[in-house]
């Protein structure tokens, strides 16, 4: 089977950003947005077709799913033994992220063409969507643990450029700012993780990594560093970059200000693929954390379930409402992370990683489709936030009926894409650990509540006053929302344990009756108690805020972990590190060589008295030397 | 052959001429007799050239050929300060030694 076409799946958008970013502006603004748009067209198709000829026409070999180098080029040749490659790894997770990827942002492509219509900076918009969607499939395709990092650290910077795309508002470039730093910080994590995990297995290839055979990690079984063996924390530290990606508790805080991009931005990068980023990591390191760390694995699996829940109760008490968006994101992806660390490997005890990349799979559609209904929103009434907002469906039918579809499956509703997913890592959590079920179980209550609390808002409620009528977004953003609500509705009829699996080996995965019907009933709940608060303007709401006093303003401070952040940084790293430092640095490094400068200053203005430009003077001088030589040479040489 | 008249009193003169040129070349505000002022500083080693080829050595002629070479010298080199004294003269409508430190820097 020939899959070297696949090298065109990264290459296309790769000659988008270069041709759109060094020729967009000699062009009309749309003449770029269709080479992207175009472009992208071609890699959504040749994902597809990868996918359809990996599942069904390669199919299994021997029973499992093969992973296939499509190409591999030595990219730096340090040593015989120390060899960085670049390639093209096709396996069951990569070829299911290429489709993810290619389809998300296929359609954020052709939504921006309306959203973003007129604005400054529209070719650049587009040759950056084109940098990320190069850099995020080459991460998924990445053969080898380095590889990945380097289009890591590239799908960081095209977030960075997207996020910050507002330059010239304080807020955006803060935002922007806030995130890179923030997730570089996680990075340094995933770096030394890497650096640990190579030194003592003499690899980076994901595929002996995660081989059947463990014989590589016996150089590592022995060695311990506080207790724990160094695979542990290495997985640990990688776990630490995943962590930082994906927006996990502590790292969290940077994903609701990025929501300071333009809104296909947060489609595309904070929904439905960066953010993901770290679950597919883990995932792809998944043989490495249940057979080398399973105690990394319970790491993931309590940070996982800690941030769903975590940033659901946030989000109930948010106005703005990409930031609800976001957090529902946090909630979500600590769904997939949490579902991995409950995992087993073989077959049926492997529900737990089917599971997380089912959700991650359905996640990106009704994700992209309520962040690109939100985009419509803006679009209609030029504000972000929930108060200004009511009453809407009638003036906003097709945005209306998609974000109900898109709500209705995050919900959990039956027969809705996540109603599938949702099951699986709840039956997985249930097998696995009571707590963490009974926390999920509550999060699906949750988010079913905030979720409808926003819709019930937006799209119901008292009508307000608006600048002038609403009105429904053009046919270019319409198009791509109903394409993604089919997604999000059909999405979860895939069979996908018997496509992707840990351990590559299908398996007949069935509805657990006994933790589906008691998880819908919770989301029904959850979006009858939003029918009564919000369905119609009342103070029942407020009251409520009232009675919880202390712990509303809490929650609605996001439990103050930004303060936190800065208290730390502000008045203590800076006050007591930084301060000193900068102290030293300009003060003694940068005295000594103000202190040089300033010697030759002087100096020079001394000798530069000598040059007169008076003649007679240096006759003088030079009249007074000859004497002085002939008087020396007469009388004290001779 | 100059009979009669010792050697130093020729290189008295010599050394007035020298000294009194060198202490107009750094007295003197114009340009005109500094340039003067040179002419007899090198009139006064040609005069040595001479004197010390006649006393010293009778027989030869290098001393002679040398005082003509400063001649020679001197008149090119008056030629060139004039023209530059000329130059200067119709830039800044002065030959006064004080007001030419335009190029000091």
């Amino acid at each position: 089977m020939d899959y070297s076409y696949t090298l065109l799946i990264l290459l296309i958008p790769f000659l988008a950003f270069v041709f759109i970013g060094l020729a967009g502006m000699k062009f009309k603004p749309v003449v770029s947005g269709l080479i992207g748009t175009v472009g992208l067209g071609l890699v959504f198709m040749l994902s597809w077709y990868t996918a359809w000829q990996y599942f069904f026409v390669g199919g299994l070999v021997d029973g499992e799913y093969p992973k296939i180098i499509a190409m591999s080029v030595d990219w730096l040749h340090f040593s015989s033994s120390l060899t960085i490659r670049m390639g093209i790894l096709l396996d069951p997770i990569s070829v299911m992220m290429l489709v993810v990827v290619s389809s998300v942002s296929f359609m954020v492509h052709i939504y921006s063409l309306g959203y973003m219509k007129g604005e400054k900076g529209f070719a650049r918009f587009y040759s950056f969507l084109s940098l990320f969607t190069f850099s995020m499939l080459g991460l998924v395709v990445a053969t080898n643990i380095f590889q990945m990092y380097v289009f890591w650290e590239l799908v960081g910077v095209s977030s960075f450029l997207l996020i910050g795309f507002y330059y010239q508002k304080p807020s955006a470039v803060a935002a922007s700012k806030k995130a890179f730093i923030v997730t570089r910080f996680a990075d340094l994590g995933f770096l030394i993780g890497i650096l640990l995990l190579s030194f003592f297995t003499q690899t980076f290839d994901f595929e002996i990594l995660t081989r059947s055979d463990h014989s590589i990690f016996s150089n590592a079984a022995s060695s311990t560093f506080m207790g724990m063996s160094v695979l542990t924390w290495s997985c640990i530290l990688i776990f630490m970059g995943g962590a930082g990606k994906s927006a996990m508790f502590p790292f969290h805080i940077w994903l609701p200000d990025a929501m300071e991009g333009p809104t296909p931005v947060s489609a595309l990068i904070h929904a439905a693929t960066m953010v993901v980023a770290g679950v597919f990591l883990v995932a792809r390191m998944f043989p490495v954390f249940y057979f080398q760390a399973p105690d990394a694995l319970d790491v993931v699996a309590y940070v996982g379930g800690f941030t769903s829940l975590f940033a659901a109760i946030i989000a109930c008490t948010q106005y703005d409402i990409k930031r609800i968006l976001a957090f529902s994101t946090l909630s979500q992806i600590g769904y997939m992370m949490l579902a991995l660390g409950v995992s087993g490997f073989d077959g049926h005890e492997g529900t737990g990683y089917m599971a997380s990349m089912f959700h991650l799979f359905t996640h990106a559609f009704f994700k992209a489709l309520l962040f690109l209904g939100a985009g419509a929103i803006i679009h209609a009434v030029h504000s972000n936030v929930m108060q200004d907002m009511g009453g809407l469906r009638k003036y906003l039918p097709v945005t209306h009926i998609t974000f109900l579809i898109a709500c209705l499956t995050i919900a959990g509703v039956p027969f809705l894409s996540a109603f599938f997913s949702k099951d699986e890592i709840l039956v997985a959590a249930y097998h696995h650990d009571k707590l963490l079920f009974a926390v999920e179980f509550l999060v699906a209550g949750i988010t079913a509540f905030y979720m409808f609390r926003l819709y019930f808002t937006v799209f119901w409620g008292k009508e307000r006053q608006y600048h002038h009528t609403p009105h429904e977004a053009p046919r270019v953003m319409t198009i791509p929302l109903m394409i993604l609500a089919f997604g999000s509705i059909f999405a979860g009829y895939l069979p996908f344990a018997r496509l992707v699996t840990a351990d590559s080996r299908p398996f007949e995965s069935h509805l657990d009756f006994g933790i589906a019907i008691p998880s819908v009933l919770i989301g029904l709940a959850g979006i009858v108690l939003a029918w009564i608060l919000y369905r119609k303007e009342s103070s029942l709401p407020e009251r409520i805020v009232r009675s919880l006093g202390g712990f509303y303003r809490m929650v609605y401070h996001k439990f103050y972990v930004d303060e936190i952040y800065l208290f730390i940084t502000r008045n203590i790293i800076f006050n007591y590190i930084s301060r000193p430092v900068a102290w030293f640095d300009r003060h003694v490094v940068d005295g000594a060589m103000n202190g040089i400068g300033w010697i030759t200053v002087t100096s020079s203005k001394m000798i530069r008295g000598l040059q007169s430009g008076n003649v007679p003077q240096y006759g003088m001088v030079f009249a007074l030397g000859a004497i002085v030589l002939v008087l020396v040479f007469a009388f004290l040489i001779r | 052959m100059i009979e009669g008249i010792p050697i130093t009193h020729v290189l008295i003169v010599s050394a007035f001429m020298f000294f009194a040129g060198i202490c107009g070349f750094i007295v003197r505000r114009n340009m005109i007799t500094i340039l003067m002022s040179i002419e007899l500083i090198l009139n006064a080693v040609s005069i040595n050239m001479v004197v010390f080829n006649k006393y010293l050595f009778p027989d030869q002629l290098q001393g002679h050929f040398f005082a003509l070479f400063i001649v020679g010298i001197a008149a090119a080199e008056a030629s060139v300060a004039i023209a530059l004294i000329i130059n200067i003269y119709r830039r800044l409508a002065s030959i006064n030694v004080e007001q030419v430190n335009e190029m000091k820097h």
